[in-house]
């Protein structure tokens, strides 16, 4: 194989989208990337809970924001990878494209339940009840929802091709529904509860806490971009098990 | 000590969250682990059957 | 091509009237939700009253799902879609007629249903034309998204659950503009009016995006 170093942008991409290429070039990040993630979560948590202050309003429950926020973000950063893979799957038909979107569904899905979770356990001490329909988090049980939905088209069809097109299809609709069920769960919001809600961040947030939470949220993203390609490596292999099985069994 | 773990009264919150945040997460690390080496494992047993029938062989070992 | 397009959907009516169940079945089940709702919760007619406008849509969008899987599956189990991919007509409008029709023959009869339901959950009459006039804007979004779910499960056995759960997040928006349209937000004033204006433009985006992805994903489906 031509080494990367002597191609051009263009043709780099285009390389990586021959899997041996791909796996060849992910089994070199895995490790290290891994490291990475491990320390940054170890360092973020650290800081989380033995050195960041408790919040003079929410006491220690604010510890709790180390968790959430972040998993937050990763629950949308997980939803446009899907989305822009997707597009990238249709348009240009790149062979990767649907594996990427389709390893990257559950990591999404589960860190969009993590917030929901975590959101209620932070909402109990603060609001008073388990679940409060505030805008942001019943437009992350519906971004749930649309991961479930995904997933399970994923599942429901048979034929990788297929399957890959259809659910392509489902996650371009679902990112332009996003915007719009976001904005129309916020005006639903600000009808229902004239008065103000609770803003969980905050106007300003002091850097003591920042830090520990842009710690997190790195080593999240790194969570995040590890256990995507481990997941893409192995479906590559499934499907290179299916391809090998129906070979025999046609012979 | 005990005075931190109680998270100023808000323990039975705080380390819930913390548990589920990282049962989930060590979870999808496990499953996605465990079906790699799987696929490895079914992908080398077809190969090692050998395919006699497929075109010419080329070796599987950088997919691996 | 608009003739073949109006033919397309006399065609669907006529298939939807003839072999019957599709409109008919939902207006029924759109009754019996209605019916049984107060049966859960009690016969408070004030209560009731309160959250009529909610409650209607929200078994406006149960009755829509339910007849989500007759508008391609029929044509593509006896290969009638295969060969409608082929004819002159780009897909898209194919599809497009095909949503209209489903809309004549299953979202028209529920709208018309709906405020005499709605006397049955003490709905105010004075609310009536605010109800209908949502319901009808609305209930083509309630279509031509609903397409989009029938249209990716349509390879799929009893997918009809399936594409119901897909579809749902898209309705969301749809309910909450509806519902806010249909007097249901009584506290703002002006917010009606809002709610209808949002509804409206939810339902244009939809006709676009509808069969557009509906087409897409009919195409992947249907090639092997």
């Amino acid at each position: 194989m031509t080494p990367m170093s002597d191609l051009t942008s263009i043709q780099r991409f285009h390389a990586l989208a021959n899997p041996a290429r791909f796996m060849a070039l992910s089994e070199k990040i895995v490790a290290p990337l891994a490291i990475l993630t491990f320390a940054l979560i170890a360092t973020g948590l650290y800081f989380a809970l033995f050195v960041a202050p408790a919040d003079y309003q929410q006491g220690e429950t604010v510890r709790i924001m180390y968790i959430h926020v972040p998993s937050a973000w990763l629950g949308m950063f997980g939803y446009m990878i899907m989305a822009g893979a997707s597009a990238i799957a249709l348009i240009f038909r790149h062979p990767l494209a649907d594996v990427c979107a389709k390893s990257a569904a559950p990591i999404g899905a589960a860190f969009a339940f993590i917030t929901l979770v975590t959101g209620s356990l932070w909402g109990r001490p603060m609001w008073g009840a388990w679940w409060v329909w505030d805008a942001r988090l019943t437009s992350m049980l519906i971004l749930f929802f649309l991961y479930l939905g995904y997933i399970a088209l994923w599942a429901t069809i048979e034929e990788p091709v297929r399957a890959a097109r259809a659910a392509a299809v489902l996650a371009l609709v679902g990112s332009i529904n996003v915007p719009i069920v976001h904005y129309s769960v916020v005006w639903w919001n600000t009808l229902h509860q004239p008065a103000s809600v609770f803003r969980i961040d905050g106007p300003q947030i002091a850097s003591s806490m920042l830090v520990p939470l842009l710690i997190m949220a790195l080593g999240f993203t790194c969570f995040f971009v590890t256990l995507l390609l481990v997941r893409m490596r192995a479906e590559i292999l499934r499907r290179r098990v299916r391809a090998l099985r129906l070979a025999k069994a046609g012979a | 000590m005990a005075q931190y773990l109680d998270m100023g009264g808000y323990a039975a919150f705080v380390w819930p969250a913390y548990a589920v945040a990282a049962i989930i997460m060590l979870g999808i690390v496990i499953a996605s682990w465990r079906d790699l080496t799987r696929q490895r494992g079914l992908l080398a047993a077809l190969e090692g059957d050998g395919a006699r029938k497929r075109a010419p062989a080329r070796s599987m070992d950088h997919l691996k | 091509m608009t003739r073949a397009f109006l033919a397309l959907i006399v065609r669907d009516v006529a298939l939807a009237v003839r072999v019957g169940g599709g409109g008919g079945m939902a207006v029924f089940f759109f009754l019996v939700v209605v019916a049984i709702v107060p049966l859960g919760i009690g016969p408070n007619l004030n209560l009731l009253g309160q959250i009529a406008p909610g409650l209607l849509w929200v078994a406006l969008l149960l009755s829509s799902l339910l007849t989500l899987d007759r508008l391609f599956q029929a044509d593509y189990e006896d290969g009638t879609l295969d060969i409608l991919t082929m004819s002159s007509v780009p897909l898209e409008l194919t599809v497009c007629a095909k949503i209209v029709a489903h809309w004549l023959t299953t979202g028209l009869p529920l709208v018309i249903a709906a405020p005499l339901l709605g006397l049955l959950l003490n709905l105010g009459v004075a609310q009536f034309p605010s109800l209908m006039l949502a319901m009808l804007i609305g209930t083509p979004a309630l279509s031509f998204l609903g397409a989009i779910g029938a249209a990716l499960t349509v390879s799929v056995r009893r997918g009809g659950l399936l594409a119901s759960l897909l579809v749902l997040p898209f309705y969301i928006p749809v309910l909450i503009f509806g519902v806010a349209a249909a007097g249901g937000a009584a506290a703002i004033p002006g917010a009606g009016h809002q709610g209808l204006l949002l509804l409206g433009a939810v339902t244009l985006v939809s006709l676009v995006v509808g069969p557009v992805a509906s087409a897409a994903a009919l195409r992947a489906n249907l090639k092997t």
